[in-house]
């Protein structure tokens, strides 16, 4: 953590509200975005309890599994699950732009610009926490290899029809959420924490009810009694007064009242299945529709607070101006998102188990450079991001104090002016280290050369001056201009081009397998 | 494993270093010059002649006829190559690849007749050898793949790096220190833990997950560690790997022409010239990583190894040689660590000592060491400063001695340390860990300990 | 020894049973061997739910009836048929044997004892399991010794483990066998979750490694333990090899410092008792006088974690935020020291640590300020 960080933490503590640690929202944020509040039961594997799903605050969908042991009950509720998250991916399929993309031609191996379609817009998830994105990751995982009776006959217990299809959205989903700065989904504590800082710890932070107890406690409490009331409180059956987000739930609640309620439905059920005429039956049903009612009810009340607070959270970030970069990596979630649909129209298989070398190579140096970037872009997007920069030597903003005009030793002289900035920063400038300050949104480069004689830095401008022997107007900064330089890129790009998995070499075990992966077996004790 | 191990020798046979070491380096040679696997993995302890090794290999696969490509992982250590390749053999014609940035090598390298430097490989085609760093050569495509590589510090390579070039070349020899820093990814990797090819993890794992039977070998001999340094250094960071130093108890000596003048880095200096170790223990408080007090305890103990007027001897020279200061290097865990001594050495008006942190000394050697002890002050021991690698790097830098200096405590502080870490399934755990490592060299080093109120 | 029970027994109150350290209690001194106050009460046998109970800070961990009945279920599968299916996963992960086959004749090495252990009390399961496991050290076959009871000397007493299973391979060797009901999906699992069935294997193998050592020859103890888990969203077994030697040192030297509870003892005012009968004040008071060391890991491994992280707030420790806070404060320890530290009204410039608070405070408030931002908010 920067000390700049720790800093507005104590500050917290000692004015028991949160503080900014961005002054603009880092994150874009759909107009439009699908909330997902997902339960899960105790001891199973990705067994969900119920769900509130939904783009419209006032109106979630409450999704229960009455028994979660039951194959039938957890088919119902995905497939309900895919009917609300399907039909709102698929709304930002059709509305596109033409865009341009570079590809391998595959004659002659060389990279060309091809023009392609990028979705205007993208859909965006927010789950509740980290532990949500997870749970998304595994929903996905535990959907994509189902088979449905249409894509084979034979398959024992088949998936409701769209059930394999929202399994690779969600891994997609889950996926995407690995990559540094994206928000085709996010978590709402992460949103949060990025922007404030509490007085608690980050592992605390990861509460939501705590973590908004802090930037907005109600009725103006300190942050830390509402934190703790949030955390930790109880009415008088033992019951949390602000229930975990989840996907777990609280051990009294299972215990105390989803046990006994989920033992009336089976009772119920037994009873109906043996019922032996009409009326009976229907009173059955009756009692059967009760228990399942009342295990609903017990659904929505752990989950309604969580939705109302992921949307609070929402209004909160939606009154920090975004951040003018946010927006270009936002682009970077429309094409993830274009790209899916895409192997998803084409018929591709579902994404397989695990990577390949490849595959996970090239991920890797996707999101080391997607880190990097993001590093860079919070920096020149909010003074008080480049302040811990600055602070730990990666950057240095001070007033210039002198130009010198000098020129490089080419045979067509180019401007080299020599621009010295007096600064109180500290910056690790190594011999000749390359420096970046934004000109007009572009990165301009220059050299280190020195200090002069009163401590400032001595810089060579490099690029961004035009063709002319004279620097154009506006490109080399002027005595009494404040400047910001950092010592890191401000656009990184990425690694070199890896091989093709079926060229994988001997050293990674050569080329992987191809096909399809088969679906998990199944058998009659599966959770899922 | 066909190379020697000096374990197998029994306490009464006589350990003859020359000749395990050469019996080591034939056994190696021979696998990559007539073997028939694709690769060839060598690990080698610190200062066991792996650039030499190097070197010889590339000599003599280039005598073969086989045109090599050698990867190394930063600019320095391909000058570094190309400078004792060209010092061995100046008639040997060397590319250098590199990259189109400013100053991409050593200007010494424009002095060498033979060697030709260009940013692309279809200019070096032909030379007998090609060396680059393994960022420059993943960017290299559409050659003819060369028929045999040479990949150094392998253990510090990346598994991502490792497949970006491997389609360059039919088989390899694969040569590094597996207790020197692992690599690392700026973001997580967890998901691919566990997988062979891992690519967050080390070129060599990956290598031998997919090729098991590739031959290993190991330089049994540290010809850099002093007989005092050897044993500690390949108990607590090479358990399973054990190596002797090539030089015996009464092969080096360090003397001081100026006698002690009794405060604390007179002594300490004096106990290190004795026994290989120094610890000089400042009294137990917590600091922030810049510890002034630490800093300038560093920097008086270079002032007085100096003054003292130190002299080596070694089987390099019966004569002593006198310690000037590019014979001793100051090691940190930390670059603002480093800053903070480079400045109060200068206050101290020393100059031409090197000061880096541990990543950068990699692959160093010095007669003289004077270590910032990476726990030293610290109100927790954190995943960074328990880094095995990092420890055994300034742990083994020294050709004489080697000086720690640190805060009182660290013993409790390991004590203290919460041991919660996640375990990912099918990942090998790397054991000894930096939490045992430490524990072994600080119970070693508290025998050399000279308690100092500066 | 026995003073020092005596004296033990004394803080927990008069009548009150020790409770029982259990693999998981002396897994989870490792968390924060640094905490004073959780050597004591733990070394004690005070019930520390109970006492966060009375000290009004309870503690909020259960175990969910879905996620209990769930882990049954799984183990009683997966020892199902004379543990068929466990001992074919030992023996495909770790060798050691020809495939054990239930049924086999004695006398057969694919032959499986399951060797009865039930005795009277802790002490007697002990004493019964180290017999099973010397007789089948000796047998050349696979002995399956379920929920053996191991009897682990901690700081002088006896503490009694019972690992989920025990297997000794035909070739000798002793295995810790732990089954646990979360998922292996692909292979992999959570990380949080495997590390801390490992560490509280490296407990059982630690115990099982002194019952070896009464043997002669010392049998093998592998450390490398068997995980057993779901595969997949399937109640099907299936199993990964950890290696605990790192745990294993771990575990051992914690325990070797165990002894230090004594000293701990021995400086607590006369007459401090832990008795939950007690009045919370005086309680809170008894707890009071043995230092902890709080920091927000312990909310999820510690149940008197809320009362401390009380405390701790309270004094304004900088830990509570996180034991990486402190890394760059130096000495200050105080939330309030280090904002006078940084606001310029204490602390001695010289100090790199109030240098540096004074640089970053003065740069947020430029960069607050510049955006037009209010710190007071």
């Amino acid at each position: 953590m920067s000390l700049i960080h720790t800093l507005a933490r104590l500050e917290a503590v000692e004015s028991g509200r949160a503080q900014p640690l961005a002054m603009v929202r880092h994150r874009h944020l759909a107009a439009r975005p699908l909330v997902f509040v997902p339960l899960t039961t105790a001891g199973e594997a990705g067994a969900p309890l119920g769900a509130l799903v939904g783009s419209d605050r006032e109106r979630p969908r409450l999704l229960v599994v009455p028994q979660p042991r039951d194959r039938d009950l957890r088919f119902a509720f995905l497939a309900d699950l895919a009917e609300e998250v399907l039909p709102y991916v698929d709304s930002f399929a059709e509305d596109t732009e033409p865009a341009e993309q570079s590809k391998t031609d595959p004659e002659t191996g060389k990279r060309v610009k091809v023009e392609v379609e990028l979705c205007a817009d993208a859909p965006q998830l927010i789950v509740p926490s980290r532990a949500g994105v997870d749970f998304v990751r595994l929903l996905g995982r535990s959907m994509r290899f189902r088979r449905t009776a249409e894509q084979d006959p034979d398959t024992p217990y088949p998936a409701p029809a769209r059930v394999p299809l929202l399994g690779r959205w969600l891994t997609h989903f889950a996926e995407r959420a690995r990559v540094p700065g994206s928000t085709l989904i996010a978590a709402m504590t992460e949103l949060l924490a990025r922007h404030w800082a509490t007085g608690q710890s980050s592992l605390e932070d990861q509460h939501l009810g705590a973590l908004l107890a802090w930037i907005d406690p109600p009725g103006g409490d300190a942050g830390a009694e509402a934190a703790r009331r949030a955390e930790t409180a109880r009415d008088a059956g033992g019951q949390l007064l602000c229930p975990p987000a989840g996907p777990a739930t609280d051990p009294a609640f299972d215990n105390k009242l989803l046990a006994p309620a989920i033992e009336r439905y089976d009772r119920a059920r037994t009873a109906l299945a043996a019922a032996d005429d009409g009326p009976s039956a229907d009173h059955r049903l009756a009692e059967l529709t009760a228990a399942e009612r009342e295990i609903g009810a017990l659904v929505e009340s752990r989950t309604r607070p969580t939705w109302d607070a992921v949307w609070h959270g929402l209004d909160l970030l939606n009154d920090l101006p975004e951040g003018e970069r946010a927006a270009e990596r936002w682009t970077r979630d429309r094409w993830s998102y274009t790209g899916h649909r895409d192997r998803v129209l084409a018929g591709e298989p579902p994404q397989p188990r695990r990577d390949d070398a490849v595959t996970a190579a090239n991920k890797l140096a996707a999101r080391e450079t997607a880190q990097a970037r993001l590093e860079a872009q919070e920096a020149l997007d909010d003074p008080l991001v480049m302040a811990a920069r600055r602070l730990s030597g990666e950057a240095f903003a001070g007033e210039v104090t002198e130009v010198v005009m000098a020129y490089s030793e080419s045979k067509r002289p180019s401007p080299r002016p020599l621009v010295t900035l007096r600064t109180d920063d500290g910056p690790h400038l190594a011999e000749r280290a390359k420096v970046y300050r934004s000109l007009a949104g572009k990165p301009q480069s220059a050299q280190f050369v020195g200090y002069d004689e009163e401590g400032g830095v001595v810089l060579r401008i490099m690029d961004k001056m035009g063709r002319g022997k004279e620097p154009d107007e506006g490109s080399v900064p002027e005595k009494g201009d404040q400047v910001t330089w950092t010592l890191f890129e401000h656009a990184p790009r990425g690694g070199p081009s890896l091989p093709e998995p079926e060229d994988t070499p001997w050293t990674h075990g050569g080329p992987p397998g191809t096909g399809a992966e088969a679906p998990d077996p199944v058998t009659s004790e599966d959770t899922l | 494993m066909s190379s020697a191990d000096p374990r197998t020798h029994g306490a009464d046979a006589p350990f003859d270093p020359s000749a395990e070491a050469a019996r080591a380096t034939a056994a190696i040679l021979h696998d990559t010059l007539h073997g028939e696997a694709r690769g060839v993995v060598v690990d080698s302890p610190p200062g066991a002649g792996k650039s030499t090794l190097v070197v010889n290999a590339a000599r003599e696969l280039a005598a073969a006829g086989r045109p090599l490509m050698v990867v190394a992982q930063t600019n320095a250590q391909v000058d570094d190559l190309v400078l004792r390749l060209a010092e061995k053999e100046p008639d040997l014609p060397v590319g250098r690849l590199h990259s189109s940035d400013a100053d991409p090598y050593d200007k010494a390298l424009d002095d060498l007749e033979h060697v030709r430097k260009s940013t692309k490989a279809s200019d070096l085609a032909g030379l007998d050898v090609v060396i680059s760093t393994a960022a420059k050569w993943a960017h290299v495509s559409g050659v003819e793949p060369w028929r045999h590589a040479i990949v150094d510090e392998a253990y510090q390579m990346r598994s991502d790096a490792l497949l970006a070039v491997a389609g360059l070349f039919e088989r390899a020899l694969f040569v590094g220190d597996p207790g020197q820093l692992d690599p690392f990814a700026i973001v997580g990797s967890e998901q691919w833990a566990g997988l062979s090819y891992d690519p967050s993890a080390s070129a060599v794992s990956t290598l031998l997950a997919h090729n098991p039977s590739l031959p290993q070998h190991r330089l049994p001999v540290s010809w850099r560690l002093p007989a005092s340094a050897a044993p500690l250094v390949s108990d607590a960071f090479y358990p399973y790997t054990r190596f002797r130093s090539g030089t015996g108890h009464g092969d080096r000596s360090l003397s001081f022409g100026v006698p002690s003048d009794g405060g604390g880095p007179d002594r300490v200096l004096d106990e290190a010239a004795a026994s290989g170790w120094g610890l000089l223990e400042l009294p137990a408080r917590h600091t922030p990583r810049t510890d002034p007090e630490a800093v300038r305890a560093v920097a008086a103990v270079v002032r007085r190894l100096l003054d003292r007027g130190g002299a080596t001897v070694s089987e390099r020279s019966p004569d002593p040689v006198p310690l000037t200061a590019d014979r001793i290097a100051v090691g940190t865990a930390h670059r603002d660590q480093a800053a903070a001594v480079r400045a109060a050495l200068a206050e101290l008006a020393v100059s031409g000592v090197t000061v880096d942190t541990a990543n950068r000394l990699q692959g160093r050697e010095y007669d003289v060491t004077v270590v910032l002890h990476p726990l030293s002050g610290r109100p927790d021991a954190t995943a960074f400063h328990l880094e095995t690698g990092r420890l055994c790097v300034l742990a083994s830098r020294h050709r004489h001695a080697c000086i720690v200096v640190a805060r009182a405590g660290i013993a409790d502080l390991l004590d203290d340390h919460p041991s919660t870490e996640p375990v990912q399934l099918g990942v090998t755990v790397k054991f000894p860990d930096g939490w045992e490592a430490n524990h072994a060299v600080l119970s070693h080093l508290s025998e050399h300990r000279v308690p100092w109120q500066p | 020894m026995t003073a020092l029970r005596q004296r033990l027994a004394e803080l927990r109150g008069p009548a009150v049973p020790a409770k029982a350290l259990d693999a998981r209690a002396l897994a989870a001194l490792a968390a924060n061997p640094g905490c004073r106050r959780r050597a004591l009460l733990d070394g004690a046998g005070v019930d520390k739910s109970a006492l966060a109970q009375a000290l009004g800070s309870p503690s909020g961990f259960g175990q969910s009836q879905f996620a209990f009945v769930r882990g049954n279920a799984f183990e009683a599968k997966v020892k199902a048929d004379g543990g068929a299916e466990l001992l074919r996963l030992v023996h495909a992960h770790l060798g050691g044997g020809p495939e054990p086959t239930t049924g086999a004749p004695d006398g057969d090495p694919a032959a499986v004892r399951t060797p009865d252990l039930a005795a009277a009390g802790p002490e007697g399961r002990a004493a019964r399991t180290a017999l099973a496991l010397r007789e089948a050290s000796g047998t050349r076959a696979w002995t399956l010794l379920d929920h053996p009871m191991l009897a682990l000397d901690v700081a002088g007493s006896p503490a009694f483990l019972e690992p989920d299973a025990v297997v000794v391979h035909p070739d000798g060797h002793w295995t810790v066998v732990e089954i646990k009901s979360f998922p292996m999906i692909d292979g992999a699992a959570d990380a949080a979750k495997v590390g801390s069935a490992a560490r509280q294997a490296a407990v059982y193998a630690l115990a099982l490694q002194q019952v070896a050592g009464h043997l002669d020859p010392a049998p093998p103890v592998h450390h490398r333990v068997l995980l057993v888990c779901p595969k997949d969203f399937s109640n099907q077994p299936t199993a990964a090899v950890m290696d605990v030697r790192k745990q294993l040192s771990v575990t051992k030297r914690q325990l070797g410092r165990l002894t230090r509870i004594e000293d701990i003892a021995d400086a607590l005012p006369e007459g401090t008792t832990f008795d939950v009968e007690r009045p919370a004040a005086e309680l809170t008071e008894a707890v009071e006088s043995v230092p902890a060391a709080y920091a927000p890991e312990c909310l999820a491994a510690c149940e008197l974690a809320f009362h401390c992280r009380e405390r701790a707030r309270g004094d304004g420790e900088v830990t509570a935020l996180g034991r990486s806070v402190r890394g760059e404060l130096g000495a200050l320890t105080a939330v309030e020291d280090v904002l006078a530290a940084a606001r310029g009204t204490a602390g001695d410039p010289d100090d790199p640590a109030v240098a540096a608070l004074r640089r970053a405070a003065g740069l947020r408030a430029e960069a607050l300020a510049a955006a037009g931002g209010d710190t007071a908010c």
